[in-house]
């Protein structure tokens, strides 16, 4: 099946070089990208941060600043784009080009009504009197997806949720009915049950035009299920270039072998390690002869270093082409029938020979609410009702075990956490840390005894960590906490730290800066291991980094467990990592647990509607399976949790409940449903019918 | 040479565990005060502006040795004369040496400049800090105060209170401190709001690191670069102020001079007698060009993501 003999490429991108002028030399952010896009296909584009996919994508909307010096050549159609001045790229821009970026706030004008920015995206281009265009625009966000669209096309950009803001920005950029669609990172910033229908919209608004759609993304989840063909990128350089499914059944490039390794999958209940890669990508500046990916290789050979391998064809209909000159001897995922990347041990937790119920639990939480004031006015605030963010939350975790906290932003997660983490008695309810009742705690020297048995890790590996502190007082921080002032102790706690977490202990007199994010998170588990606490607090601590780099944090974080006997508070918005990471999983919405049992009987047997839906929106990295599986796609938002009055707050999205007699869809709005199960069962849901 | 051509398999270790062998610092680990003096003494102008300092330091104490008059002395046979082997830098229509009047001068100016400048960065790195942290009832009250003692006519009460303690340089220390720190403390407190919501001062909370600790480690240390600037901008704008002062004759009063007053006296015969200008108006500019210089180099020295920092 070769596009080419059916059409000529729409857009044909060749030797495409973009350097950038910094203080420490110039960064060559692309160094040689050519594709052929077709008609109607869609061309996925991967790799880690900074391996130079938005420079691409910004080189071929002309969108890059005028420092960058851009060679090669980018022809739509048959016109060369290179070189055309701002007046002629506008013109082809939003007509012939359209664009969806990773922050759709970005992309609208606040001050405008969204209807009045489609307006004036059709208006640029074509000529339509007011009314035709207006009518336009209402089709536009109807066929995008926006709810009574002729209503709220009259509404402002910040009245709608992250999810429909980049509904309208696809109907702008699908107005003038472009023929490349370019989207970077278009569900990057939102959750997964959104991101599933974003993608949806994205590939109707491409079916609707016609269009050829360049889809850049770090998730190979996205890509496996979207794609037609995929463009493994690196250091700036191609480095595969594969339809989709023969990308994923046979890679032939190290680099996209170890990616397809480092990624859990959400499902398999089979927990091998993850395949990390060590290392970290090069700096684009001043890079040296040979494979940019050699010095994190595992095969690399001495030829390696000699010369850059451009991409060859490795398949007979050349459809397939990897740039390693040790393509030839890989297949599988082995090289010469040996595995690529060691395969690292499987730890053991010495707390998984004791049966659950007779380990003692570390955290519990009864019945756990906490509300904020919903405030309205500018000058003088009042109080005009409630956020009820977390309302009736329990569940309790045992020594050596890992819950995994789930759902989507908004629903109460880092609530939870930071109630748990604050050591005071809650609005209603009760939380125990380590058998100890927090509102028991008298004064600061118990609070603070308290606080030694539980840590946090944060998600931003950066603002985590104070800039102007080294490491050594980072780490010796939290033992100064708990009255440890001896310096020769610290120092040598410290060094301990280090080497535990996979770090040099020569470095801890540097800042943080010094530091990649993978490190730095690294650094941040290591000060919560500092006192030895029983549980350590985890909020999104790897949805920073990149998929090689998180995939060591995963197995760091596993290892840890198993060595130092930690029970962990795991959120995570990545819900294969959730899986691969926990032992029980509770799943929250609009602020209450709604089903919570064991990994495996969540993941595999939903009882929850919401549950259900939640997990059949995560993209699996296999095409075979993420293309025949079938998705529950939730229509609408999270609505905003200001209702207290009882019913299942789930009743708006329920998949469920339009199929219920009228009875039955009369019990869900009048009766709050319990958490129960079938029998003994500790596997439970919240939803009165399942 | 880009084939797909065989190659050996790896010599590579797959099954290779990591050496358990335990690794320690094995040199002696830099304090951060360490690296931080480092990292400032990288900076050339940094250094220089030290060195400006340091010789206008050892000037004011010094000075005295390498003339016979005291700023105090008056010459009868010499009024208004120009710099001669008898008084190098000449004198003023009082017959005072300028030379001594020039040391004892710049002694004033910069006891006053620097103490002052010191005291009210301290006062409101401290204010400032802790209102944004504490918030509440605490941050309320404070900047009511802040915001009234803005308000008030701080210059008048300024020049009363100086007139009547008779041009006392060391009231006049209170006096600058007591109404220079308010504006600081605002930008301090404004600064630190947004540094209070960061994740490394809320994982110091929840290691239990106590209110004063977290301000003093966290807050205040992460406005630094701002701190550095208010001091050495207050370092010259005090001087200035007092010059001001002088001016409207509520400053340091005679026969105590002070770079202000000199300035001040010798603008009006800046033609005829241009010596009386020109001294004070060097080591004001000296004093200045010094502060920006240090003020540079401590601002890039404390910010980890300069380029100064190199490796350190
Ligand atoms: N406007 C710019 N000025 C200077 N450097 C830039 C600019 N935009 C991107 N870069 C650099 O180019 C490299 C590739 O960036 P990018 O294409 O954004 O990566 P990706 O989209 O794959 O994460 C990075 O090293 C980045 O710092
Ligand atoms: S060329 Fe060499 S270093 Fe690069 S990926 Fe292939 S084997 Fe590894
Ligand atoms: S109780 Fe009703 S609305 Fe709620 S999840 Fe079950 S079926 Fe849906
Ligand atoms: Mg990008």
């Amino acid at each position: 099946m070769t596009p080419a003999a059916e059409a000529d490429p729409v857009l044909s991108v060749r030797d495409l070089e973009v350097s950038f002028p910094s203080e420490a030399g110039r960064v060559h952010a692309v160094r040689g990208v050519g594709f052929d896009l077709y008609p109607g296909r869609t061309l996925g584009i991967v790799g880690e941060s900074g391996s130079g996919k938005s420079v691409t994508s910004m080189a071929v909307m002309g969108l890059l600043p005028d420092y960058a010096a851009v060679r090669g050549s980018v022809t739509l159609g048959t016109r060369e784009l290179l070189g055309l001045d701002d007046r002629q790229m506008s013109e082809i821009r939003g007509r012939e080009l359209g664009m969806v970026f990773q922050d759709p706030l970005a992309a609208l004008t606040p001050i405008f009504t969204v209807g009045r920015q489609v307006v004036e995206a059709l208006q640029i281009h074509q000529d339509l009197d007011r009314n035709a265009a207006w009518k336009r625009a209402v089709e536009l966000l109807d066929l995008v997806g926006i709810p009574n669209a002729a209503a709220r096309a009259r509404s402002f950009p910040h009245e709608f949720s992250g999810g429909m803001r980049q509904r309208v920005v696809i109907a702008m950029a699908i107005a003038n009915g472009p023929r490349v669609l370019v989207a970077d990172e278009p569900t990057t910033a939102l959750d997964v049950t959104v991101q599933a229908q974003i993608l949806d919209v994205l590939q109707l608004a491409r079916a609707e035009t016609g269009a050829a759609l360049i889809l850049i993304t770090h998730d190979l989840g996205v890509v496996a299920g979207t794609a037609d063909d995929v463009l493994v990128m690196y250091a700036g350089r191609p480095v595969e270039r594969a339809p989709v499914g023969e990308l994923f059944a046979r890679p032939r490039m190290p680099y996209t072998i170890g990616l397809l390794g480092a990624v859990p999958r959400v499902d398999s209940a089979e927990r091998r390690p993850l395949l990390p890669i060590t290392g970290n990508p090069p700096l684009l500046v001043d890079l040296p002869a040979g494979c940019p990916f050699e010095p994190r290789c595992p095969i690399s050979v001495a030829e390696c270093a000699v010369e850059e391998p451009v991409l060859t064809p490795v398949s007979p209909d050349g459809e397939h082409a990897a740039a390693c000159i040790r393509a030839g001897h890989i297949a599988d995922g082995r090289v010469d029938g040996a595995a690529i990347y060691p395969v690292p041990r499987a730890p053991v937790a010495p707390a998984a020979a004791i049966p659950r119920e007779r380990r003692p639990a570390v955290l519990e939480l009864d019945g756990v609410s906490k509300t904020f004031p919903l405030l309205k006015g500018t000058l003088l605030k009042r109080r005009v009702g409630s956020v009820y963010a977390i309302s009736g939350v329990g569940f309790d975790i045992r020594e050596g075990e890992t819950l995994g906290l789930v759902g989507e932003s908004g629903c109460g997660k880092t609530t939870t956490l930071l109630e748990v983490m604050n050591l005071r008695a809650p609005e209603q309810g009760s939380i125990r840390v380590t058998g100890v009742d927090v509102s028991d705690l008298a004064d600061r020297r118990q609070e603070r005894a308290l606080r030694r048995k539980l840590q946090m890790v944060f998600q931003d590996p950066m603002g985590a960590l104070d800039p102007r502190l080294t490491i050594f007082d980072i780490l010796a921080e939290p033992l100064r906490a708990v009255g440890e002032a001896n310096r020769e102790t610290i120092g040598r706690r410290v060094d301990e730290l280090m080497e535990l977490v996979g770090l040099d202990p020569e470095h801890s007199d540097r800042f943080p800066t010094a530091f990649s994010g993978g490190q730095r998170q690294r650094i941040g588990i290591a000060r919560a291991l500092a006192t030895n606490p029983s549980l350590v607090v985890l909020d999104e601590p790897v949805s920073a980094l990149d998929v090689s780099i998180q995939a060591g944090i995963i197995n760091l974080l596993n290892d840890l467990k198993a060595e130092l006997g930690l029970s962990y508070l795991f959120v995570a918005h990545d819900l294969a990592v959730v899986r691969h990471i926990s032992d029980r999983v509770a799943v929250m919405y609009l602020g209450r647990i709604v089903e919570i049992g064991t990994v495996d009987e969540v993941f595999d047997d939903p009882r929850h509607p919401y549950s259900h839906a939640l997990l059949s929106a995560i993209p699996v990295t296999d095409p075979q399976v993420e293309r025949t599986r079938e998705r529950v796609v939730l229509r609408g938002d999270l609505p905003s949790p200001t209702d207290s009055s009882p019913g299942c707050r789930f009743v708006s999205r329920c998949p469920l409940h339009p199929a219920l007699d009228a009875t039955q869809r009369a019990r869900c709005v009048a009766e709050t449903p319990e958490l129960t199960g079938a029998g003994g069962s500790d596997h439970l849901n919240a939803c009165h019918f399942r | 040479m880009t084939a797909n051509f065989p190659g050996p398999v790896p010599t590579v270790d797959l099954g290779a565990e990591p050496s358990t062998a335990e690794k320690r610092m094995t040199r002696a680990r830099l304090s951060r005060r360490r690296l931080y003096l480092r990292r400032f003494l990288r900076s050339k102008g940094a250094v220089a502006g030290l060195v400006i300092l340091g010789l206008l330091v050892l000037f004011a104490l010094l000075g005295g040795e390498f003339t016979p008059y005291s700023y105090s002395d008056v010459d009868f046979a010499g009024l208004t004369a120009p710099p001669s082997p008898d008084h190098i830098l000449g004198t003023d229509s009082a017959g005072n040496d300028t030379f001594a009047q020039a040391v004892h001068g710049l002694q004033r100016s910069l006891v006053i400049a620097v103490s002052v400048s010191a005291l009210t960065t301290v006062i409101s790195a401290f204010v400032g800090a802790v209102a944004a942290y504490l918030g509440g009832t605490t941050e309320k009250v404070v900047l009511g105060i802040v915001h009234f003692l803005l308000v008030v006519p701080s210059f008048l009460i300024l020049a009363l209170v100086s007139q009547k303690a008779g041009g006392d340089w060391r009231v006049l220390i209170v006096v600058l401190t007591v109404f220079g720190w308010m504006y600081n403390a605002r930008v301090v407190w404004a600064l630190a709001t947004s540094l209070r919501e960061r994740e490394y001062v809320l994982a110091a909370r929840f290691m239990g690191v106590g209110r004063v600790r977290i301000v003093l480690r966290h807050l205040i240390p992460n406005i630094g670069s701002l701190l550095v600037v208010t001091f050495t901008i207050g370092v010259v704008a005090t001087v200035q102020g007092e010059t001001a002062l002088s001016f409207i004759g509520f400053g340091v009063q005679p026969p105590d001079v002070s770079l202000g007053t000199m300035l001040n006296d010798g603008a009006d015969t800046v033609s005829s007698a241009p010596w009386l200008f020109y001294v004070p108006a060097v080591l004001v500019t000296l004093l200045t060009v010094s502060m920006a210089l240090i003020g540079d180099g401590l601002r890039d020295a404390l910010d980890p993501t300069s380029r100064s920092g190199g490796g350190a």
